[in-house]
């Protein structure tokens, strides 16, 4: 198991906002969470990223328990978070903005200086192994389409070392063409023995690239099903609560 | 199947076009940042030489070198701040504080230190600006608002509000004298624009800056220490304040605590954004900053050489600062951080 959560809870004030989830990730598996608006979905991937602290719970990432008190922190176990507002800065080019922090330098006389040959020259590696097609390694990000950007923020997570990448309704607000291009990418992650979360509203795309799915309902996780042996009907009957009311029924 | 293929073709065609059409969009707006205002430069250069008849020569070439050289070496200390987003309105006040000192230093009796202890002056009070931004989380303008009216304080108190002066001044070479023909003055200037330019487009540094003001929250996420950056960037503006002032002083061979350097932010700022760096931070670049501190210094004496009266040259700078903020809008057009 890469990544593991058990009995992991978050209050805010009286609200429970996560009870008692266990959830875990495989190496090289697309794990999908899915549930209605307020399930827990967003709280539940911020205790992942470091963003909320839990108030009760372990985290386990490769099997050593850890406690992150930021990003950053979950940055560099190997965690990555690809935001719905992507964390790239628009007015610099595809180049700066993998290597944003993690430059690579030439020093002369013990000055860092950029080594920019070697960052354009790895920068076309990763976005080569992702298949993202780009403008130009010296457009600015801000030029490109949602899709190029949601490549360019999956490269940087790739050259960062991240090994569980975190991907918050990436194909929300892009277009149809583009929804293809980012659900490859995710298959294409896995390929290279990545381990992806997927959080995402659209049932279809959940279909199409995840191994298991979780399912999550008023802060707890209800369900974890394997896709092959799933169908959209019993996921949408757990999410909305319909498959409880039928088996009370019964 | 024949017609998805011509399809998926078409539609590949489409986005190289689109994606063509992009970066030829990206590579103009990148051109307009970069020569950006040159072309007004050499514009205005030729209106006034049309004009007076006596503006290109080698002679004026150097007076307007010489005069914009200050306005260069504050400008761009301030290029650093407002690439991080921020800004310093107490370069004038530090400029005033570090010509009294040095000018002081003189008279006693390690004029050695004069040059030395103005700089670290001024590196001193940028960097308690820089702190009090980077790890208080104060708003930059407020911040060096501040420190703008205290260091005035500041300055008239170490000069014992009155002008400081000394005729035979250690250091007065900088000032009036010349290496090959061109004066000191501006040899400075250039070496800080060169030094500078290093350091923002070759140097980790650099990105780091431009990181800064680009997207804080990512550069954050990354592990830049944001804080570090910020100190820095108050801390060198700081210095070159403090390095103008010895230049200022060296010029005069005297330095007024009440007088000196007061508005001096101002023509600071303005070349900087008449330069293409965005209030907003991020995007600008050294090479324009230069170009808009000689706008700056072309205009006043071009004005001057045609008998232009005074209130109106206060007029006309100003306009043309204004019509620099229109230029900065129209340049960020489409951006949504604006």
């Amino acid at each position: 198991m890469l990544f593991e959560m058990t009995g992991i809870t978050k209050r805010f004030g009286g609200l429970v906002a996560l009870d008692r989830v266990d959830f875990s990730v495989r190496e090289a598996e697309v794990m999908a969470i899915v549930g209605d608006n307020g399930a827990g979905k967003s709280t539940l991937i911020k205790t992942m990223s470091g963003a909320h602290a839990p108030d009760d719970g372990v985290i386990r990432m490769a099997g050593e328990a850890v406690r992150f008190r930021s990003p950053q922190d979950a940055w560099k176990s190997g965690i990555a978070t690809i935001y719905q507002e992507l964390a790239l800065a628009g007015k610099m080019t595809v180049a700066d903005n993998i290597f944003l922090g993690r430059e690579i330098k030439r020093p002369i006389l013990g000055i860092p200086f950029l080594d920019r040959a070697a960052m354009r020259k790895r920068t076309a590696e990763l976005l080569n192994q992702l298949d993202v097609h780009v403008p130009s390694l010296d457009s600015w990000v801000e030029t490109m389409s949602g899709g190029q950007r949601q490549g360019v923020a999956i490269a940087r997570a790739l050259n960062m070392d991240a090994r569980l990448i975190i991907m918050d309704e990436p194909t929300a607000a892009l277009a149809v063409a583009e929804v293809r291009k980012v659900l490859d990418f995710v298959t294409r992650l896995r390929g290279q023995g990545k381990s992806v979360v997927l959080i995402s509203h659209n049932i279809q795309d959940v279909f199409a690239v995840s191994d298991r799915i979780s399912v999550m309902r008023h802060g707890r996780r209800i369900a974890v099903r394997e896709t092959r042996t799933t169908t959209p009907e019993e996921i949408i009957g757990l999410i909305t609560g319909a498959s409880e009311v039928r088996a009370a029924a019964s | 199947m024949c017609s998805m293929k011509t399809m998926g073709a078409d539609s590949q065609i489409a986005d190289e076009k689109s994606a063509a059409a992009a970066t030829r969009k990206q590579n103009l707006h990148t051109i307009i940042q970069v020569v950006g205002m040159l072309p007004v430069l050499i514009l205005i250069c030729i209106g006034f030489e049309f004009a007076t008849g006596k503006f290109l020569t080698a002679r004026n070439i150097s007076i307007v070198m010489q005069q914009a050289s200050i306005n260069i070496v504050l400008a761009t200390g301030l290029t650093f701040v407002i690439l991080t987003g921020g800004i310093d309105l107490a370069v004038g006040a530090v400029l005033a504080v570090s010509a009294v000192t040095a000018v002081s230093m003189t008279l006693t009796g390690m004029p050695d230190l004069a040059i030395p202890l103005a700089l670290l002056v001024g590196l001193a009070l940028g960097a308690v600006n820089g702190s009090l931004i980077a790890f208080f989380r104060l708003p930059p303008f407020i911040v060096t608002l501040g420190a703008m009216t205290a260091v005035r304080g500041l300055s008239r108190l170490s000069a014992n509000d009155t002008t400081v002066f000394n005729a035979a001044l250690p250091f007065a070479w900088i000032g009036n004298s010349q290496l090959f023909g061109i004066p000191w003055m501006v040899i400075i200037a250039l070496a800080v624009v060169a030094i500078s330019w290093f350091v923002l487009r070759r140097t980790v540094l650099g990105v780091w800056i431009y990181g800064v003001g680009g997207n804080p929250d990512a550069a954050r996420l990354s592990g830049i220490k944001v804080w570090a950056v910020l100190l820095f960037v108050y801390a060198i503006s700081g210095m070159l304040a403090g390095l103008a002032g010895v230049m200022s002083a060296a010029r005069t061979l005297s330095a007024n605590g009440a007088q000196l350097g007061m508005g001096y932010e101002l023509d600071a700022i303005a070349a900087v954004i008449l330069g293409g760096t965005s209030f907003v931070g991020g995007i600008g670049s050294i090479f324009g900053t230069l170009i808009g501190a000689l706008i700056i210094a072309v205009l006043s004496n071009g004005l001057i050489l045609m008998n232009v009266s005074e209130v109106w040259q206060l007029i006309i700078k100003g306009l043309v600062i204004v019509g620099a903020v229109a230029l900065d809008r129209y340049r960020n057009k489409g951006s949504a951080r604006t």
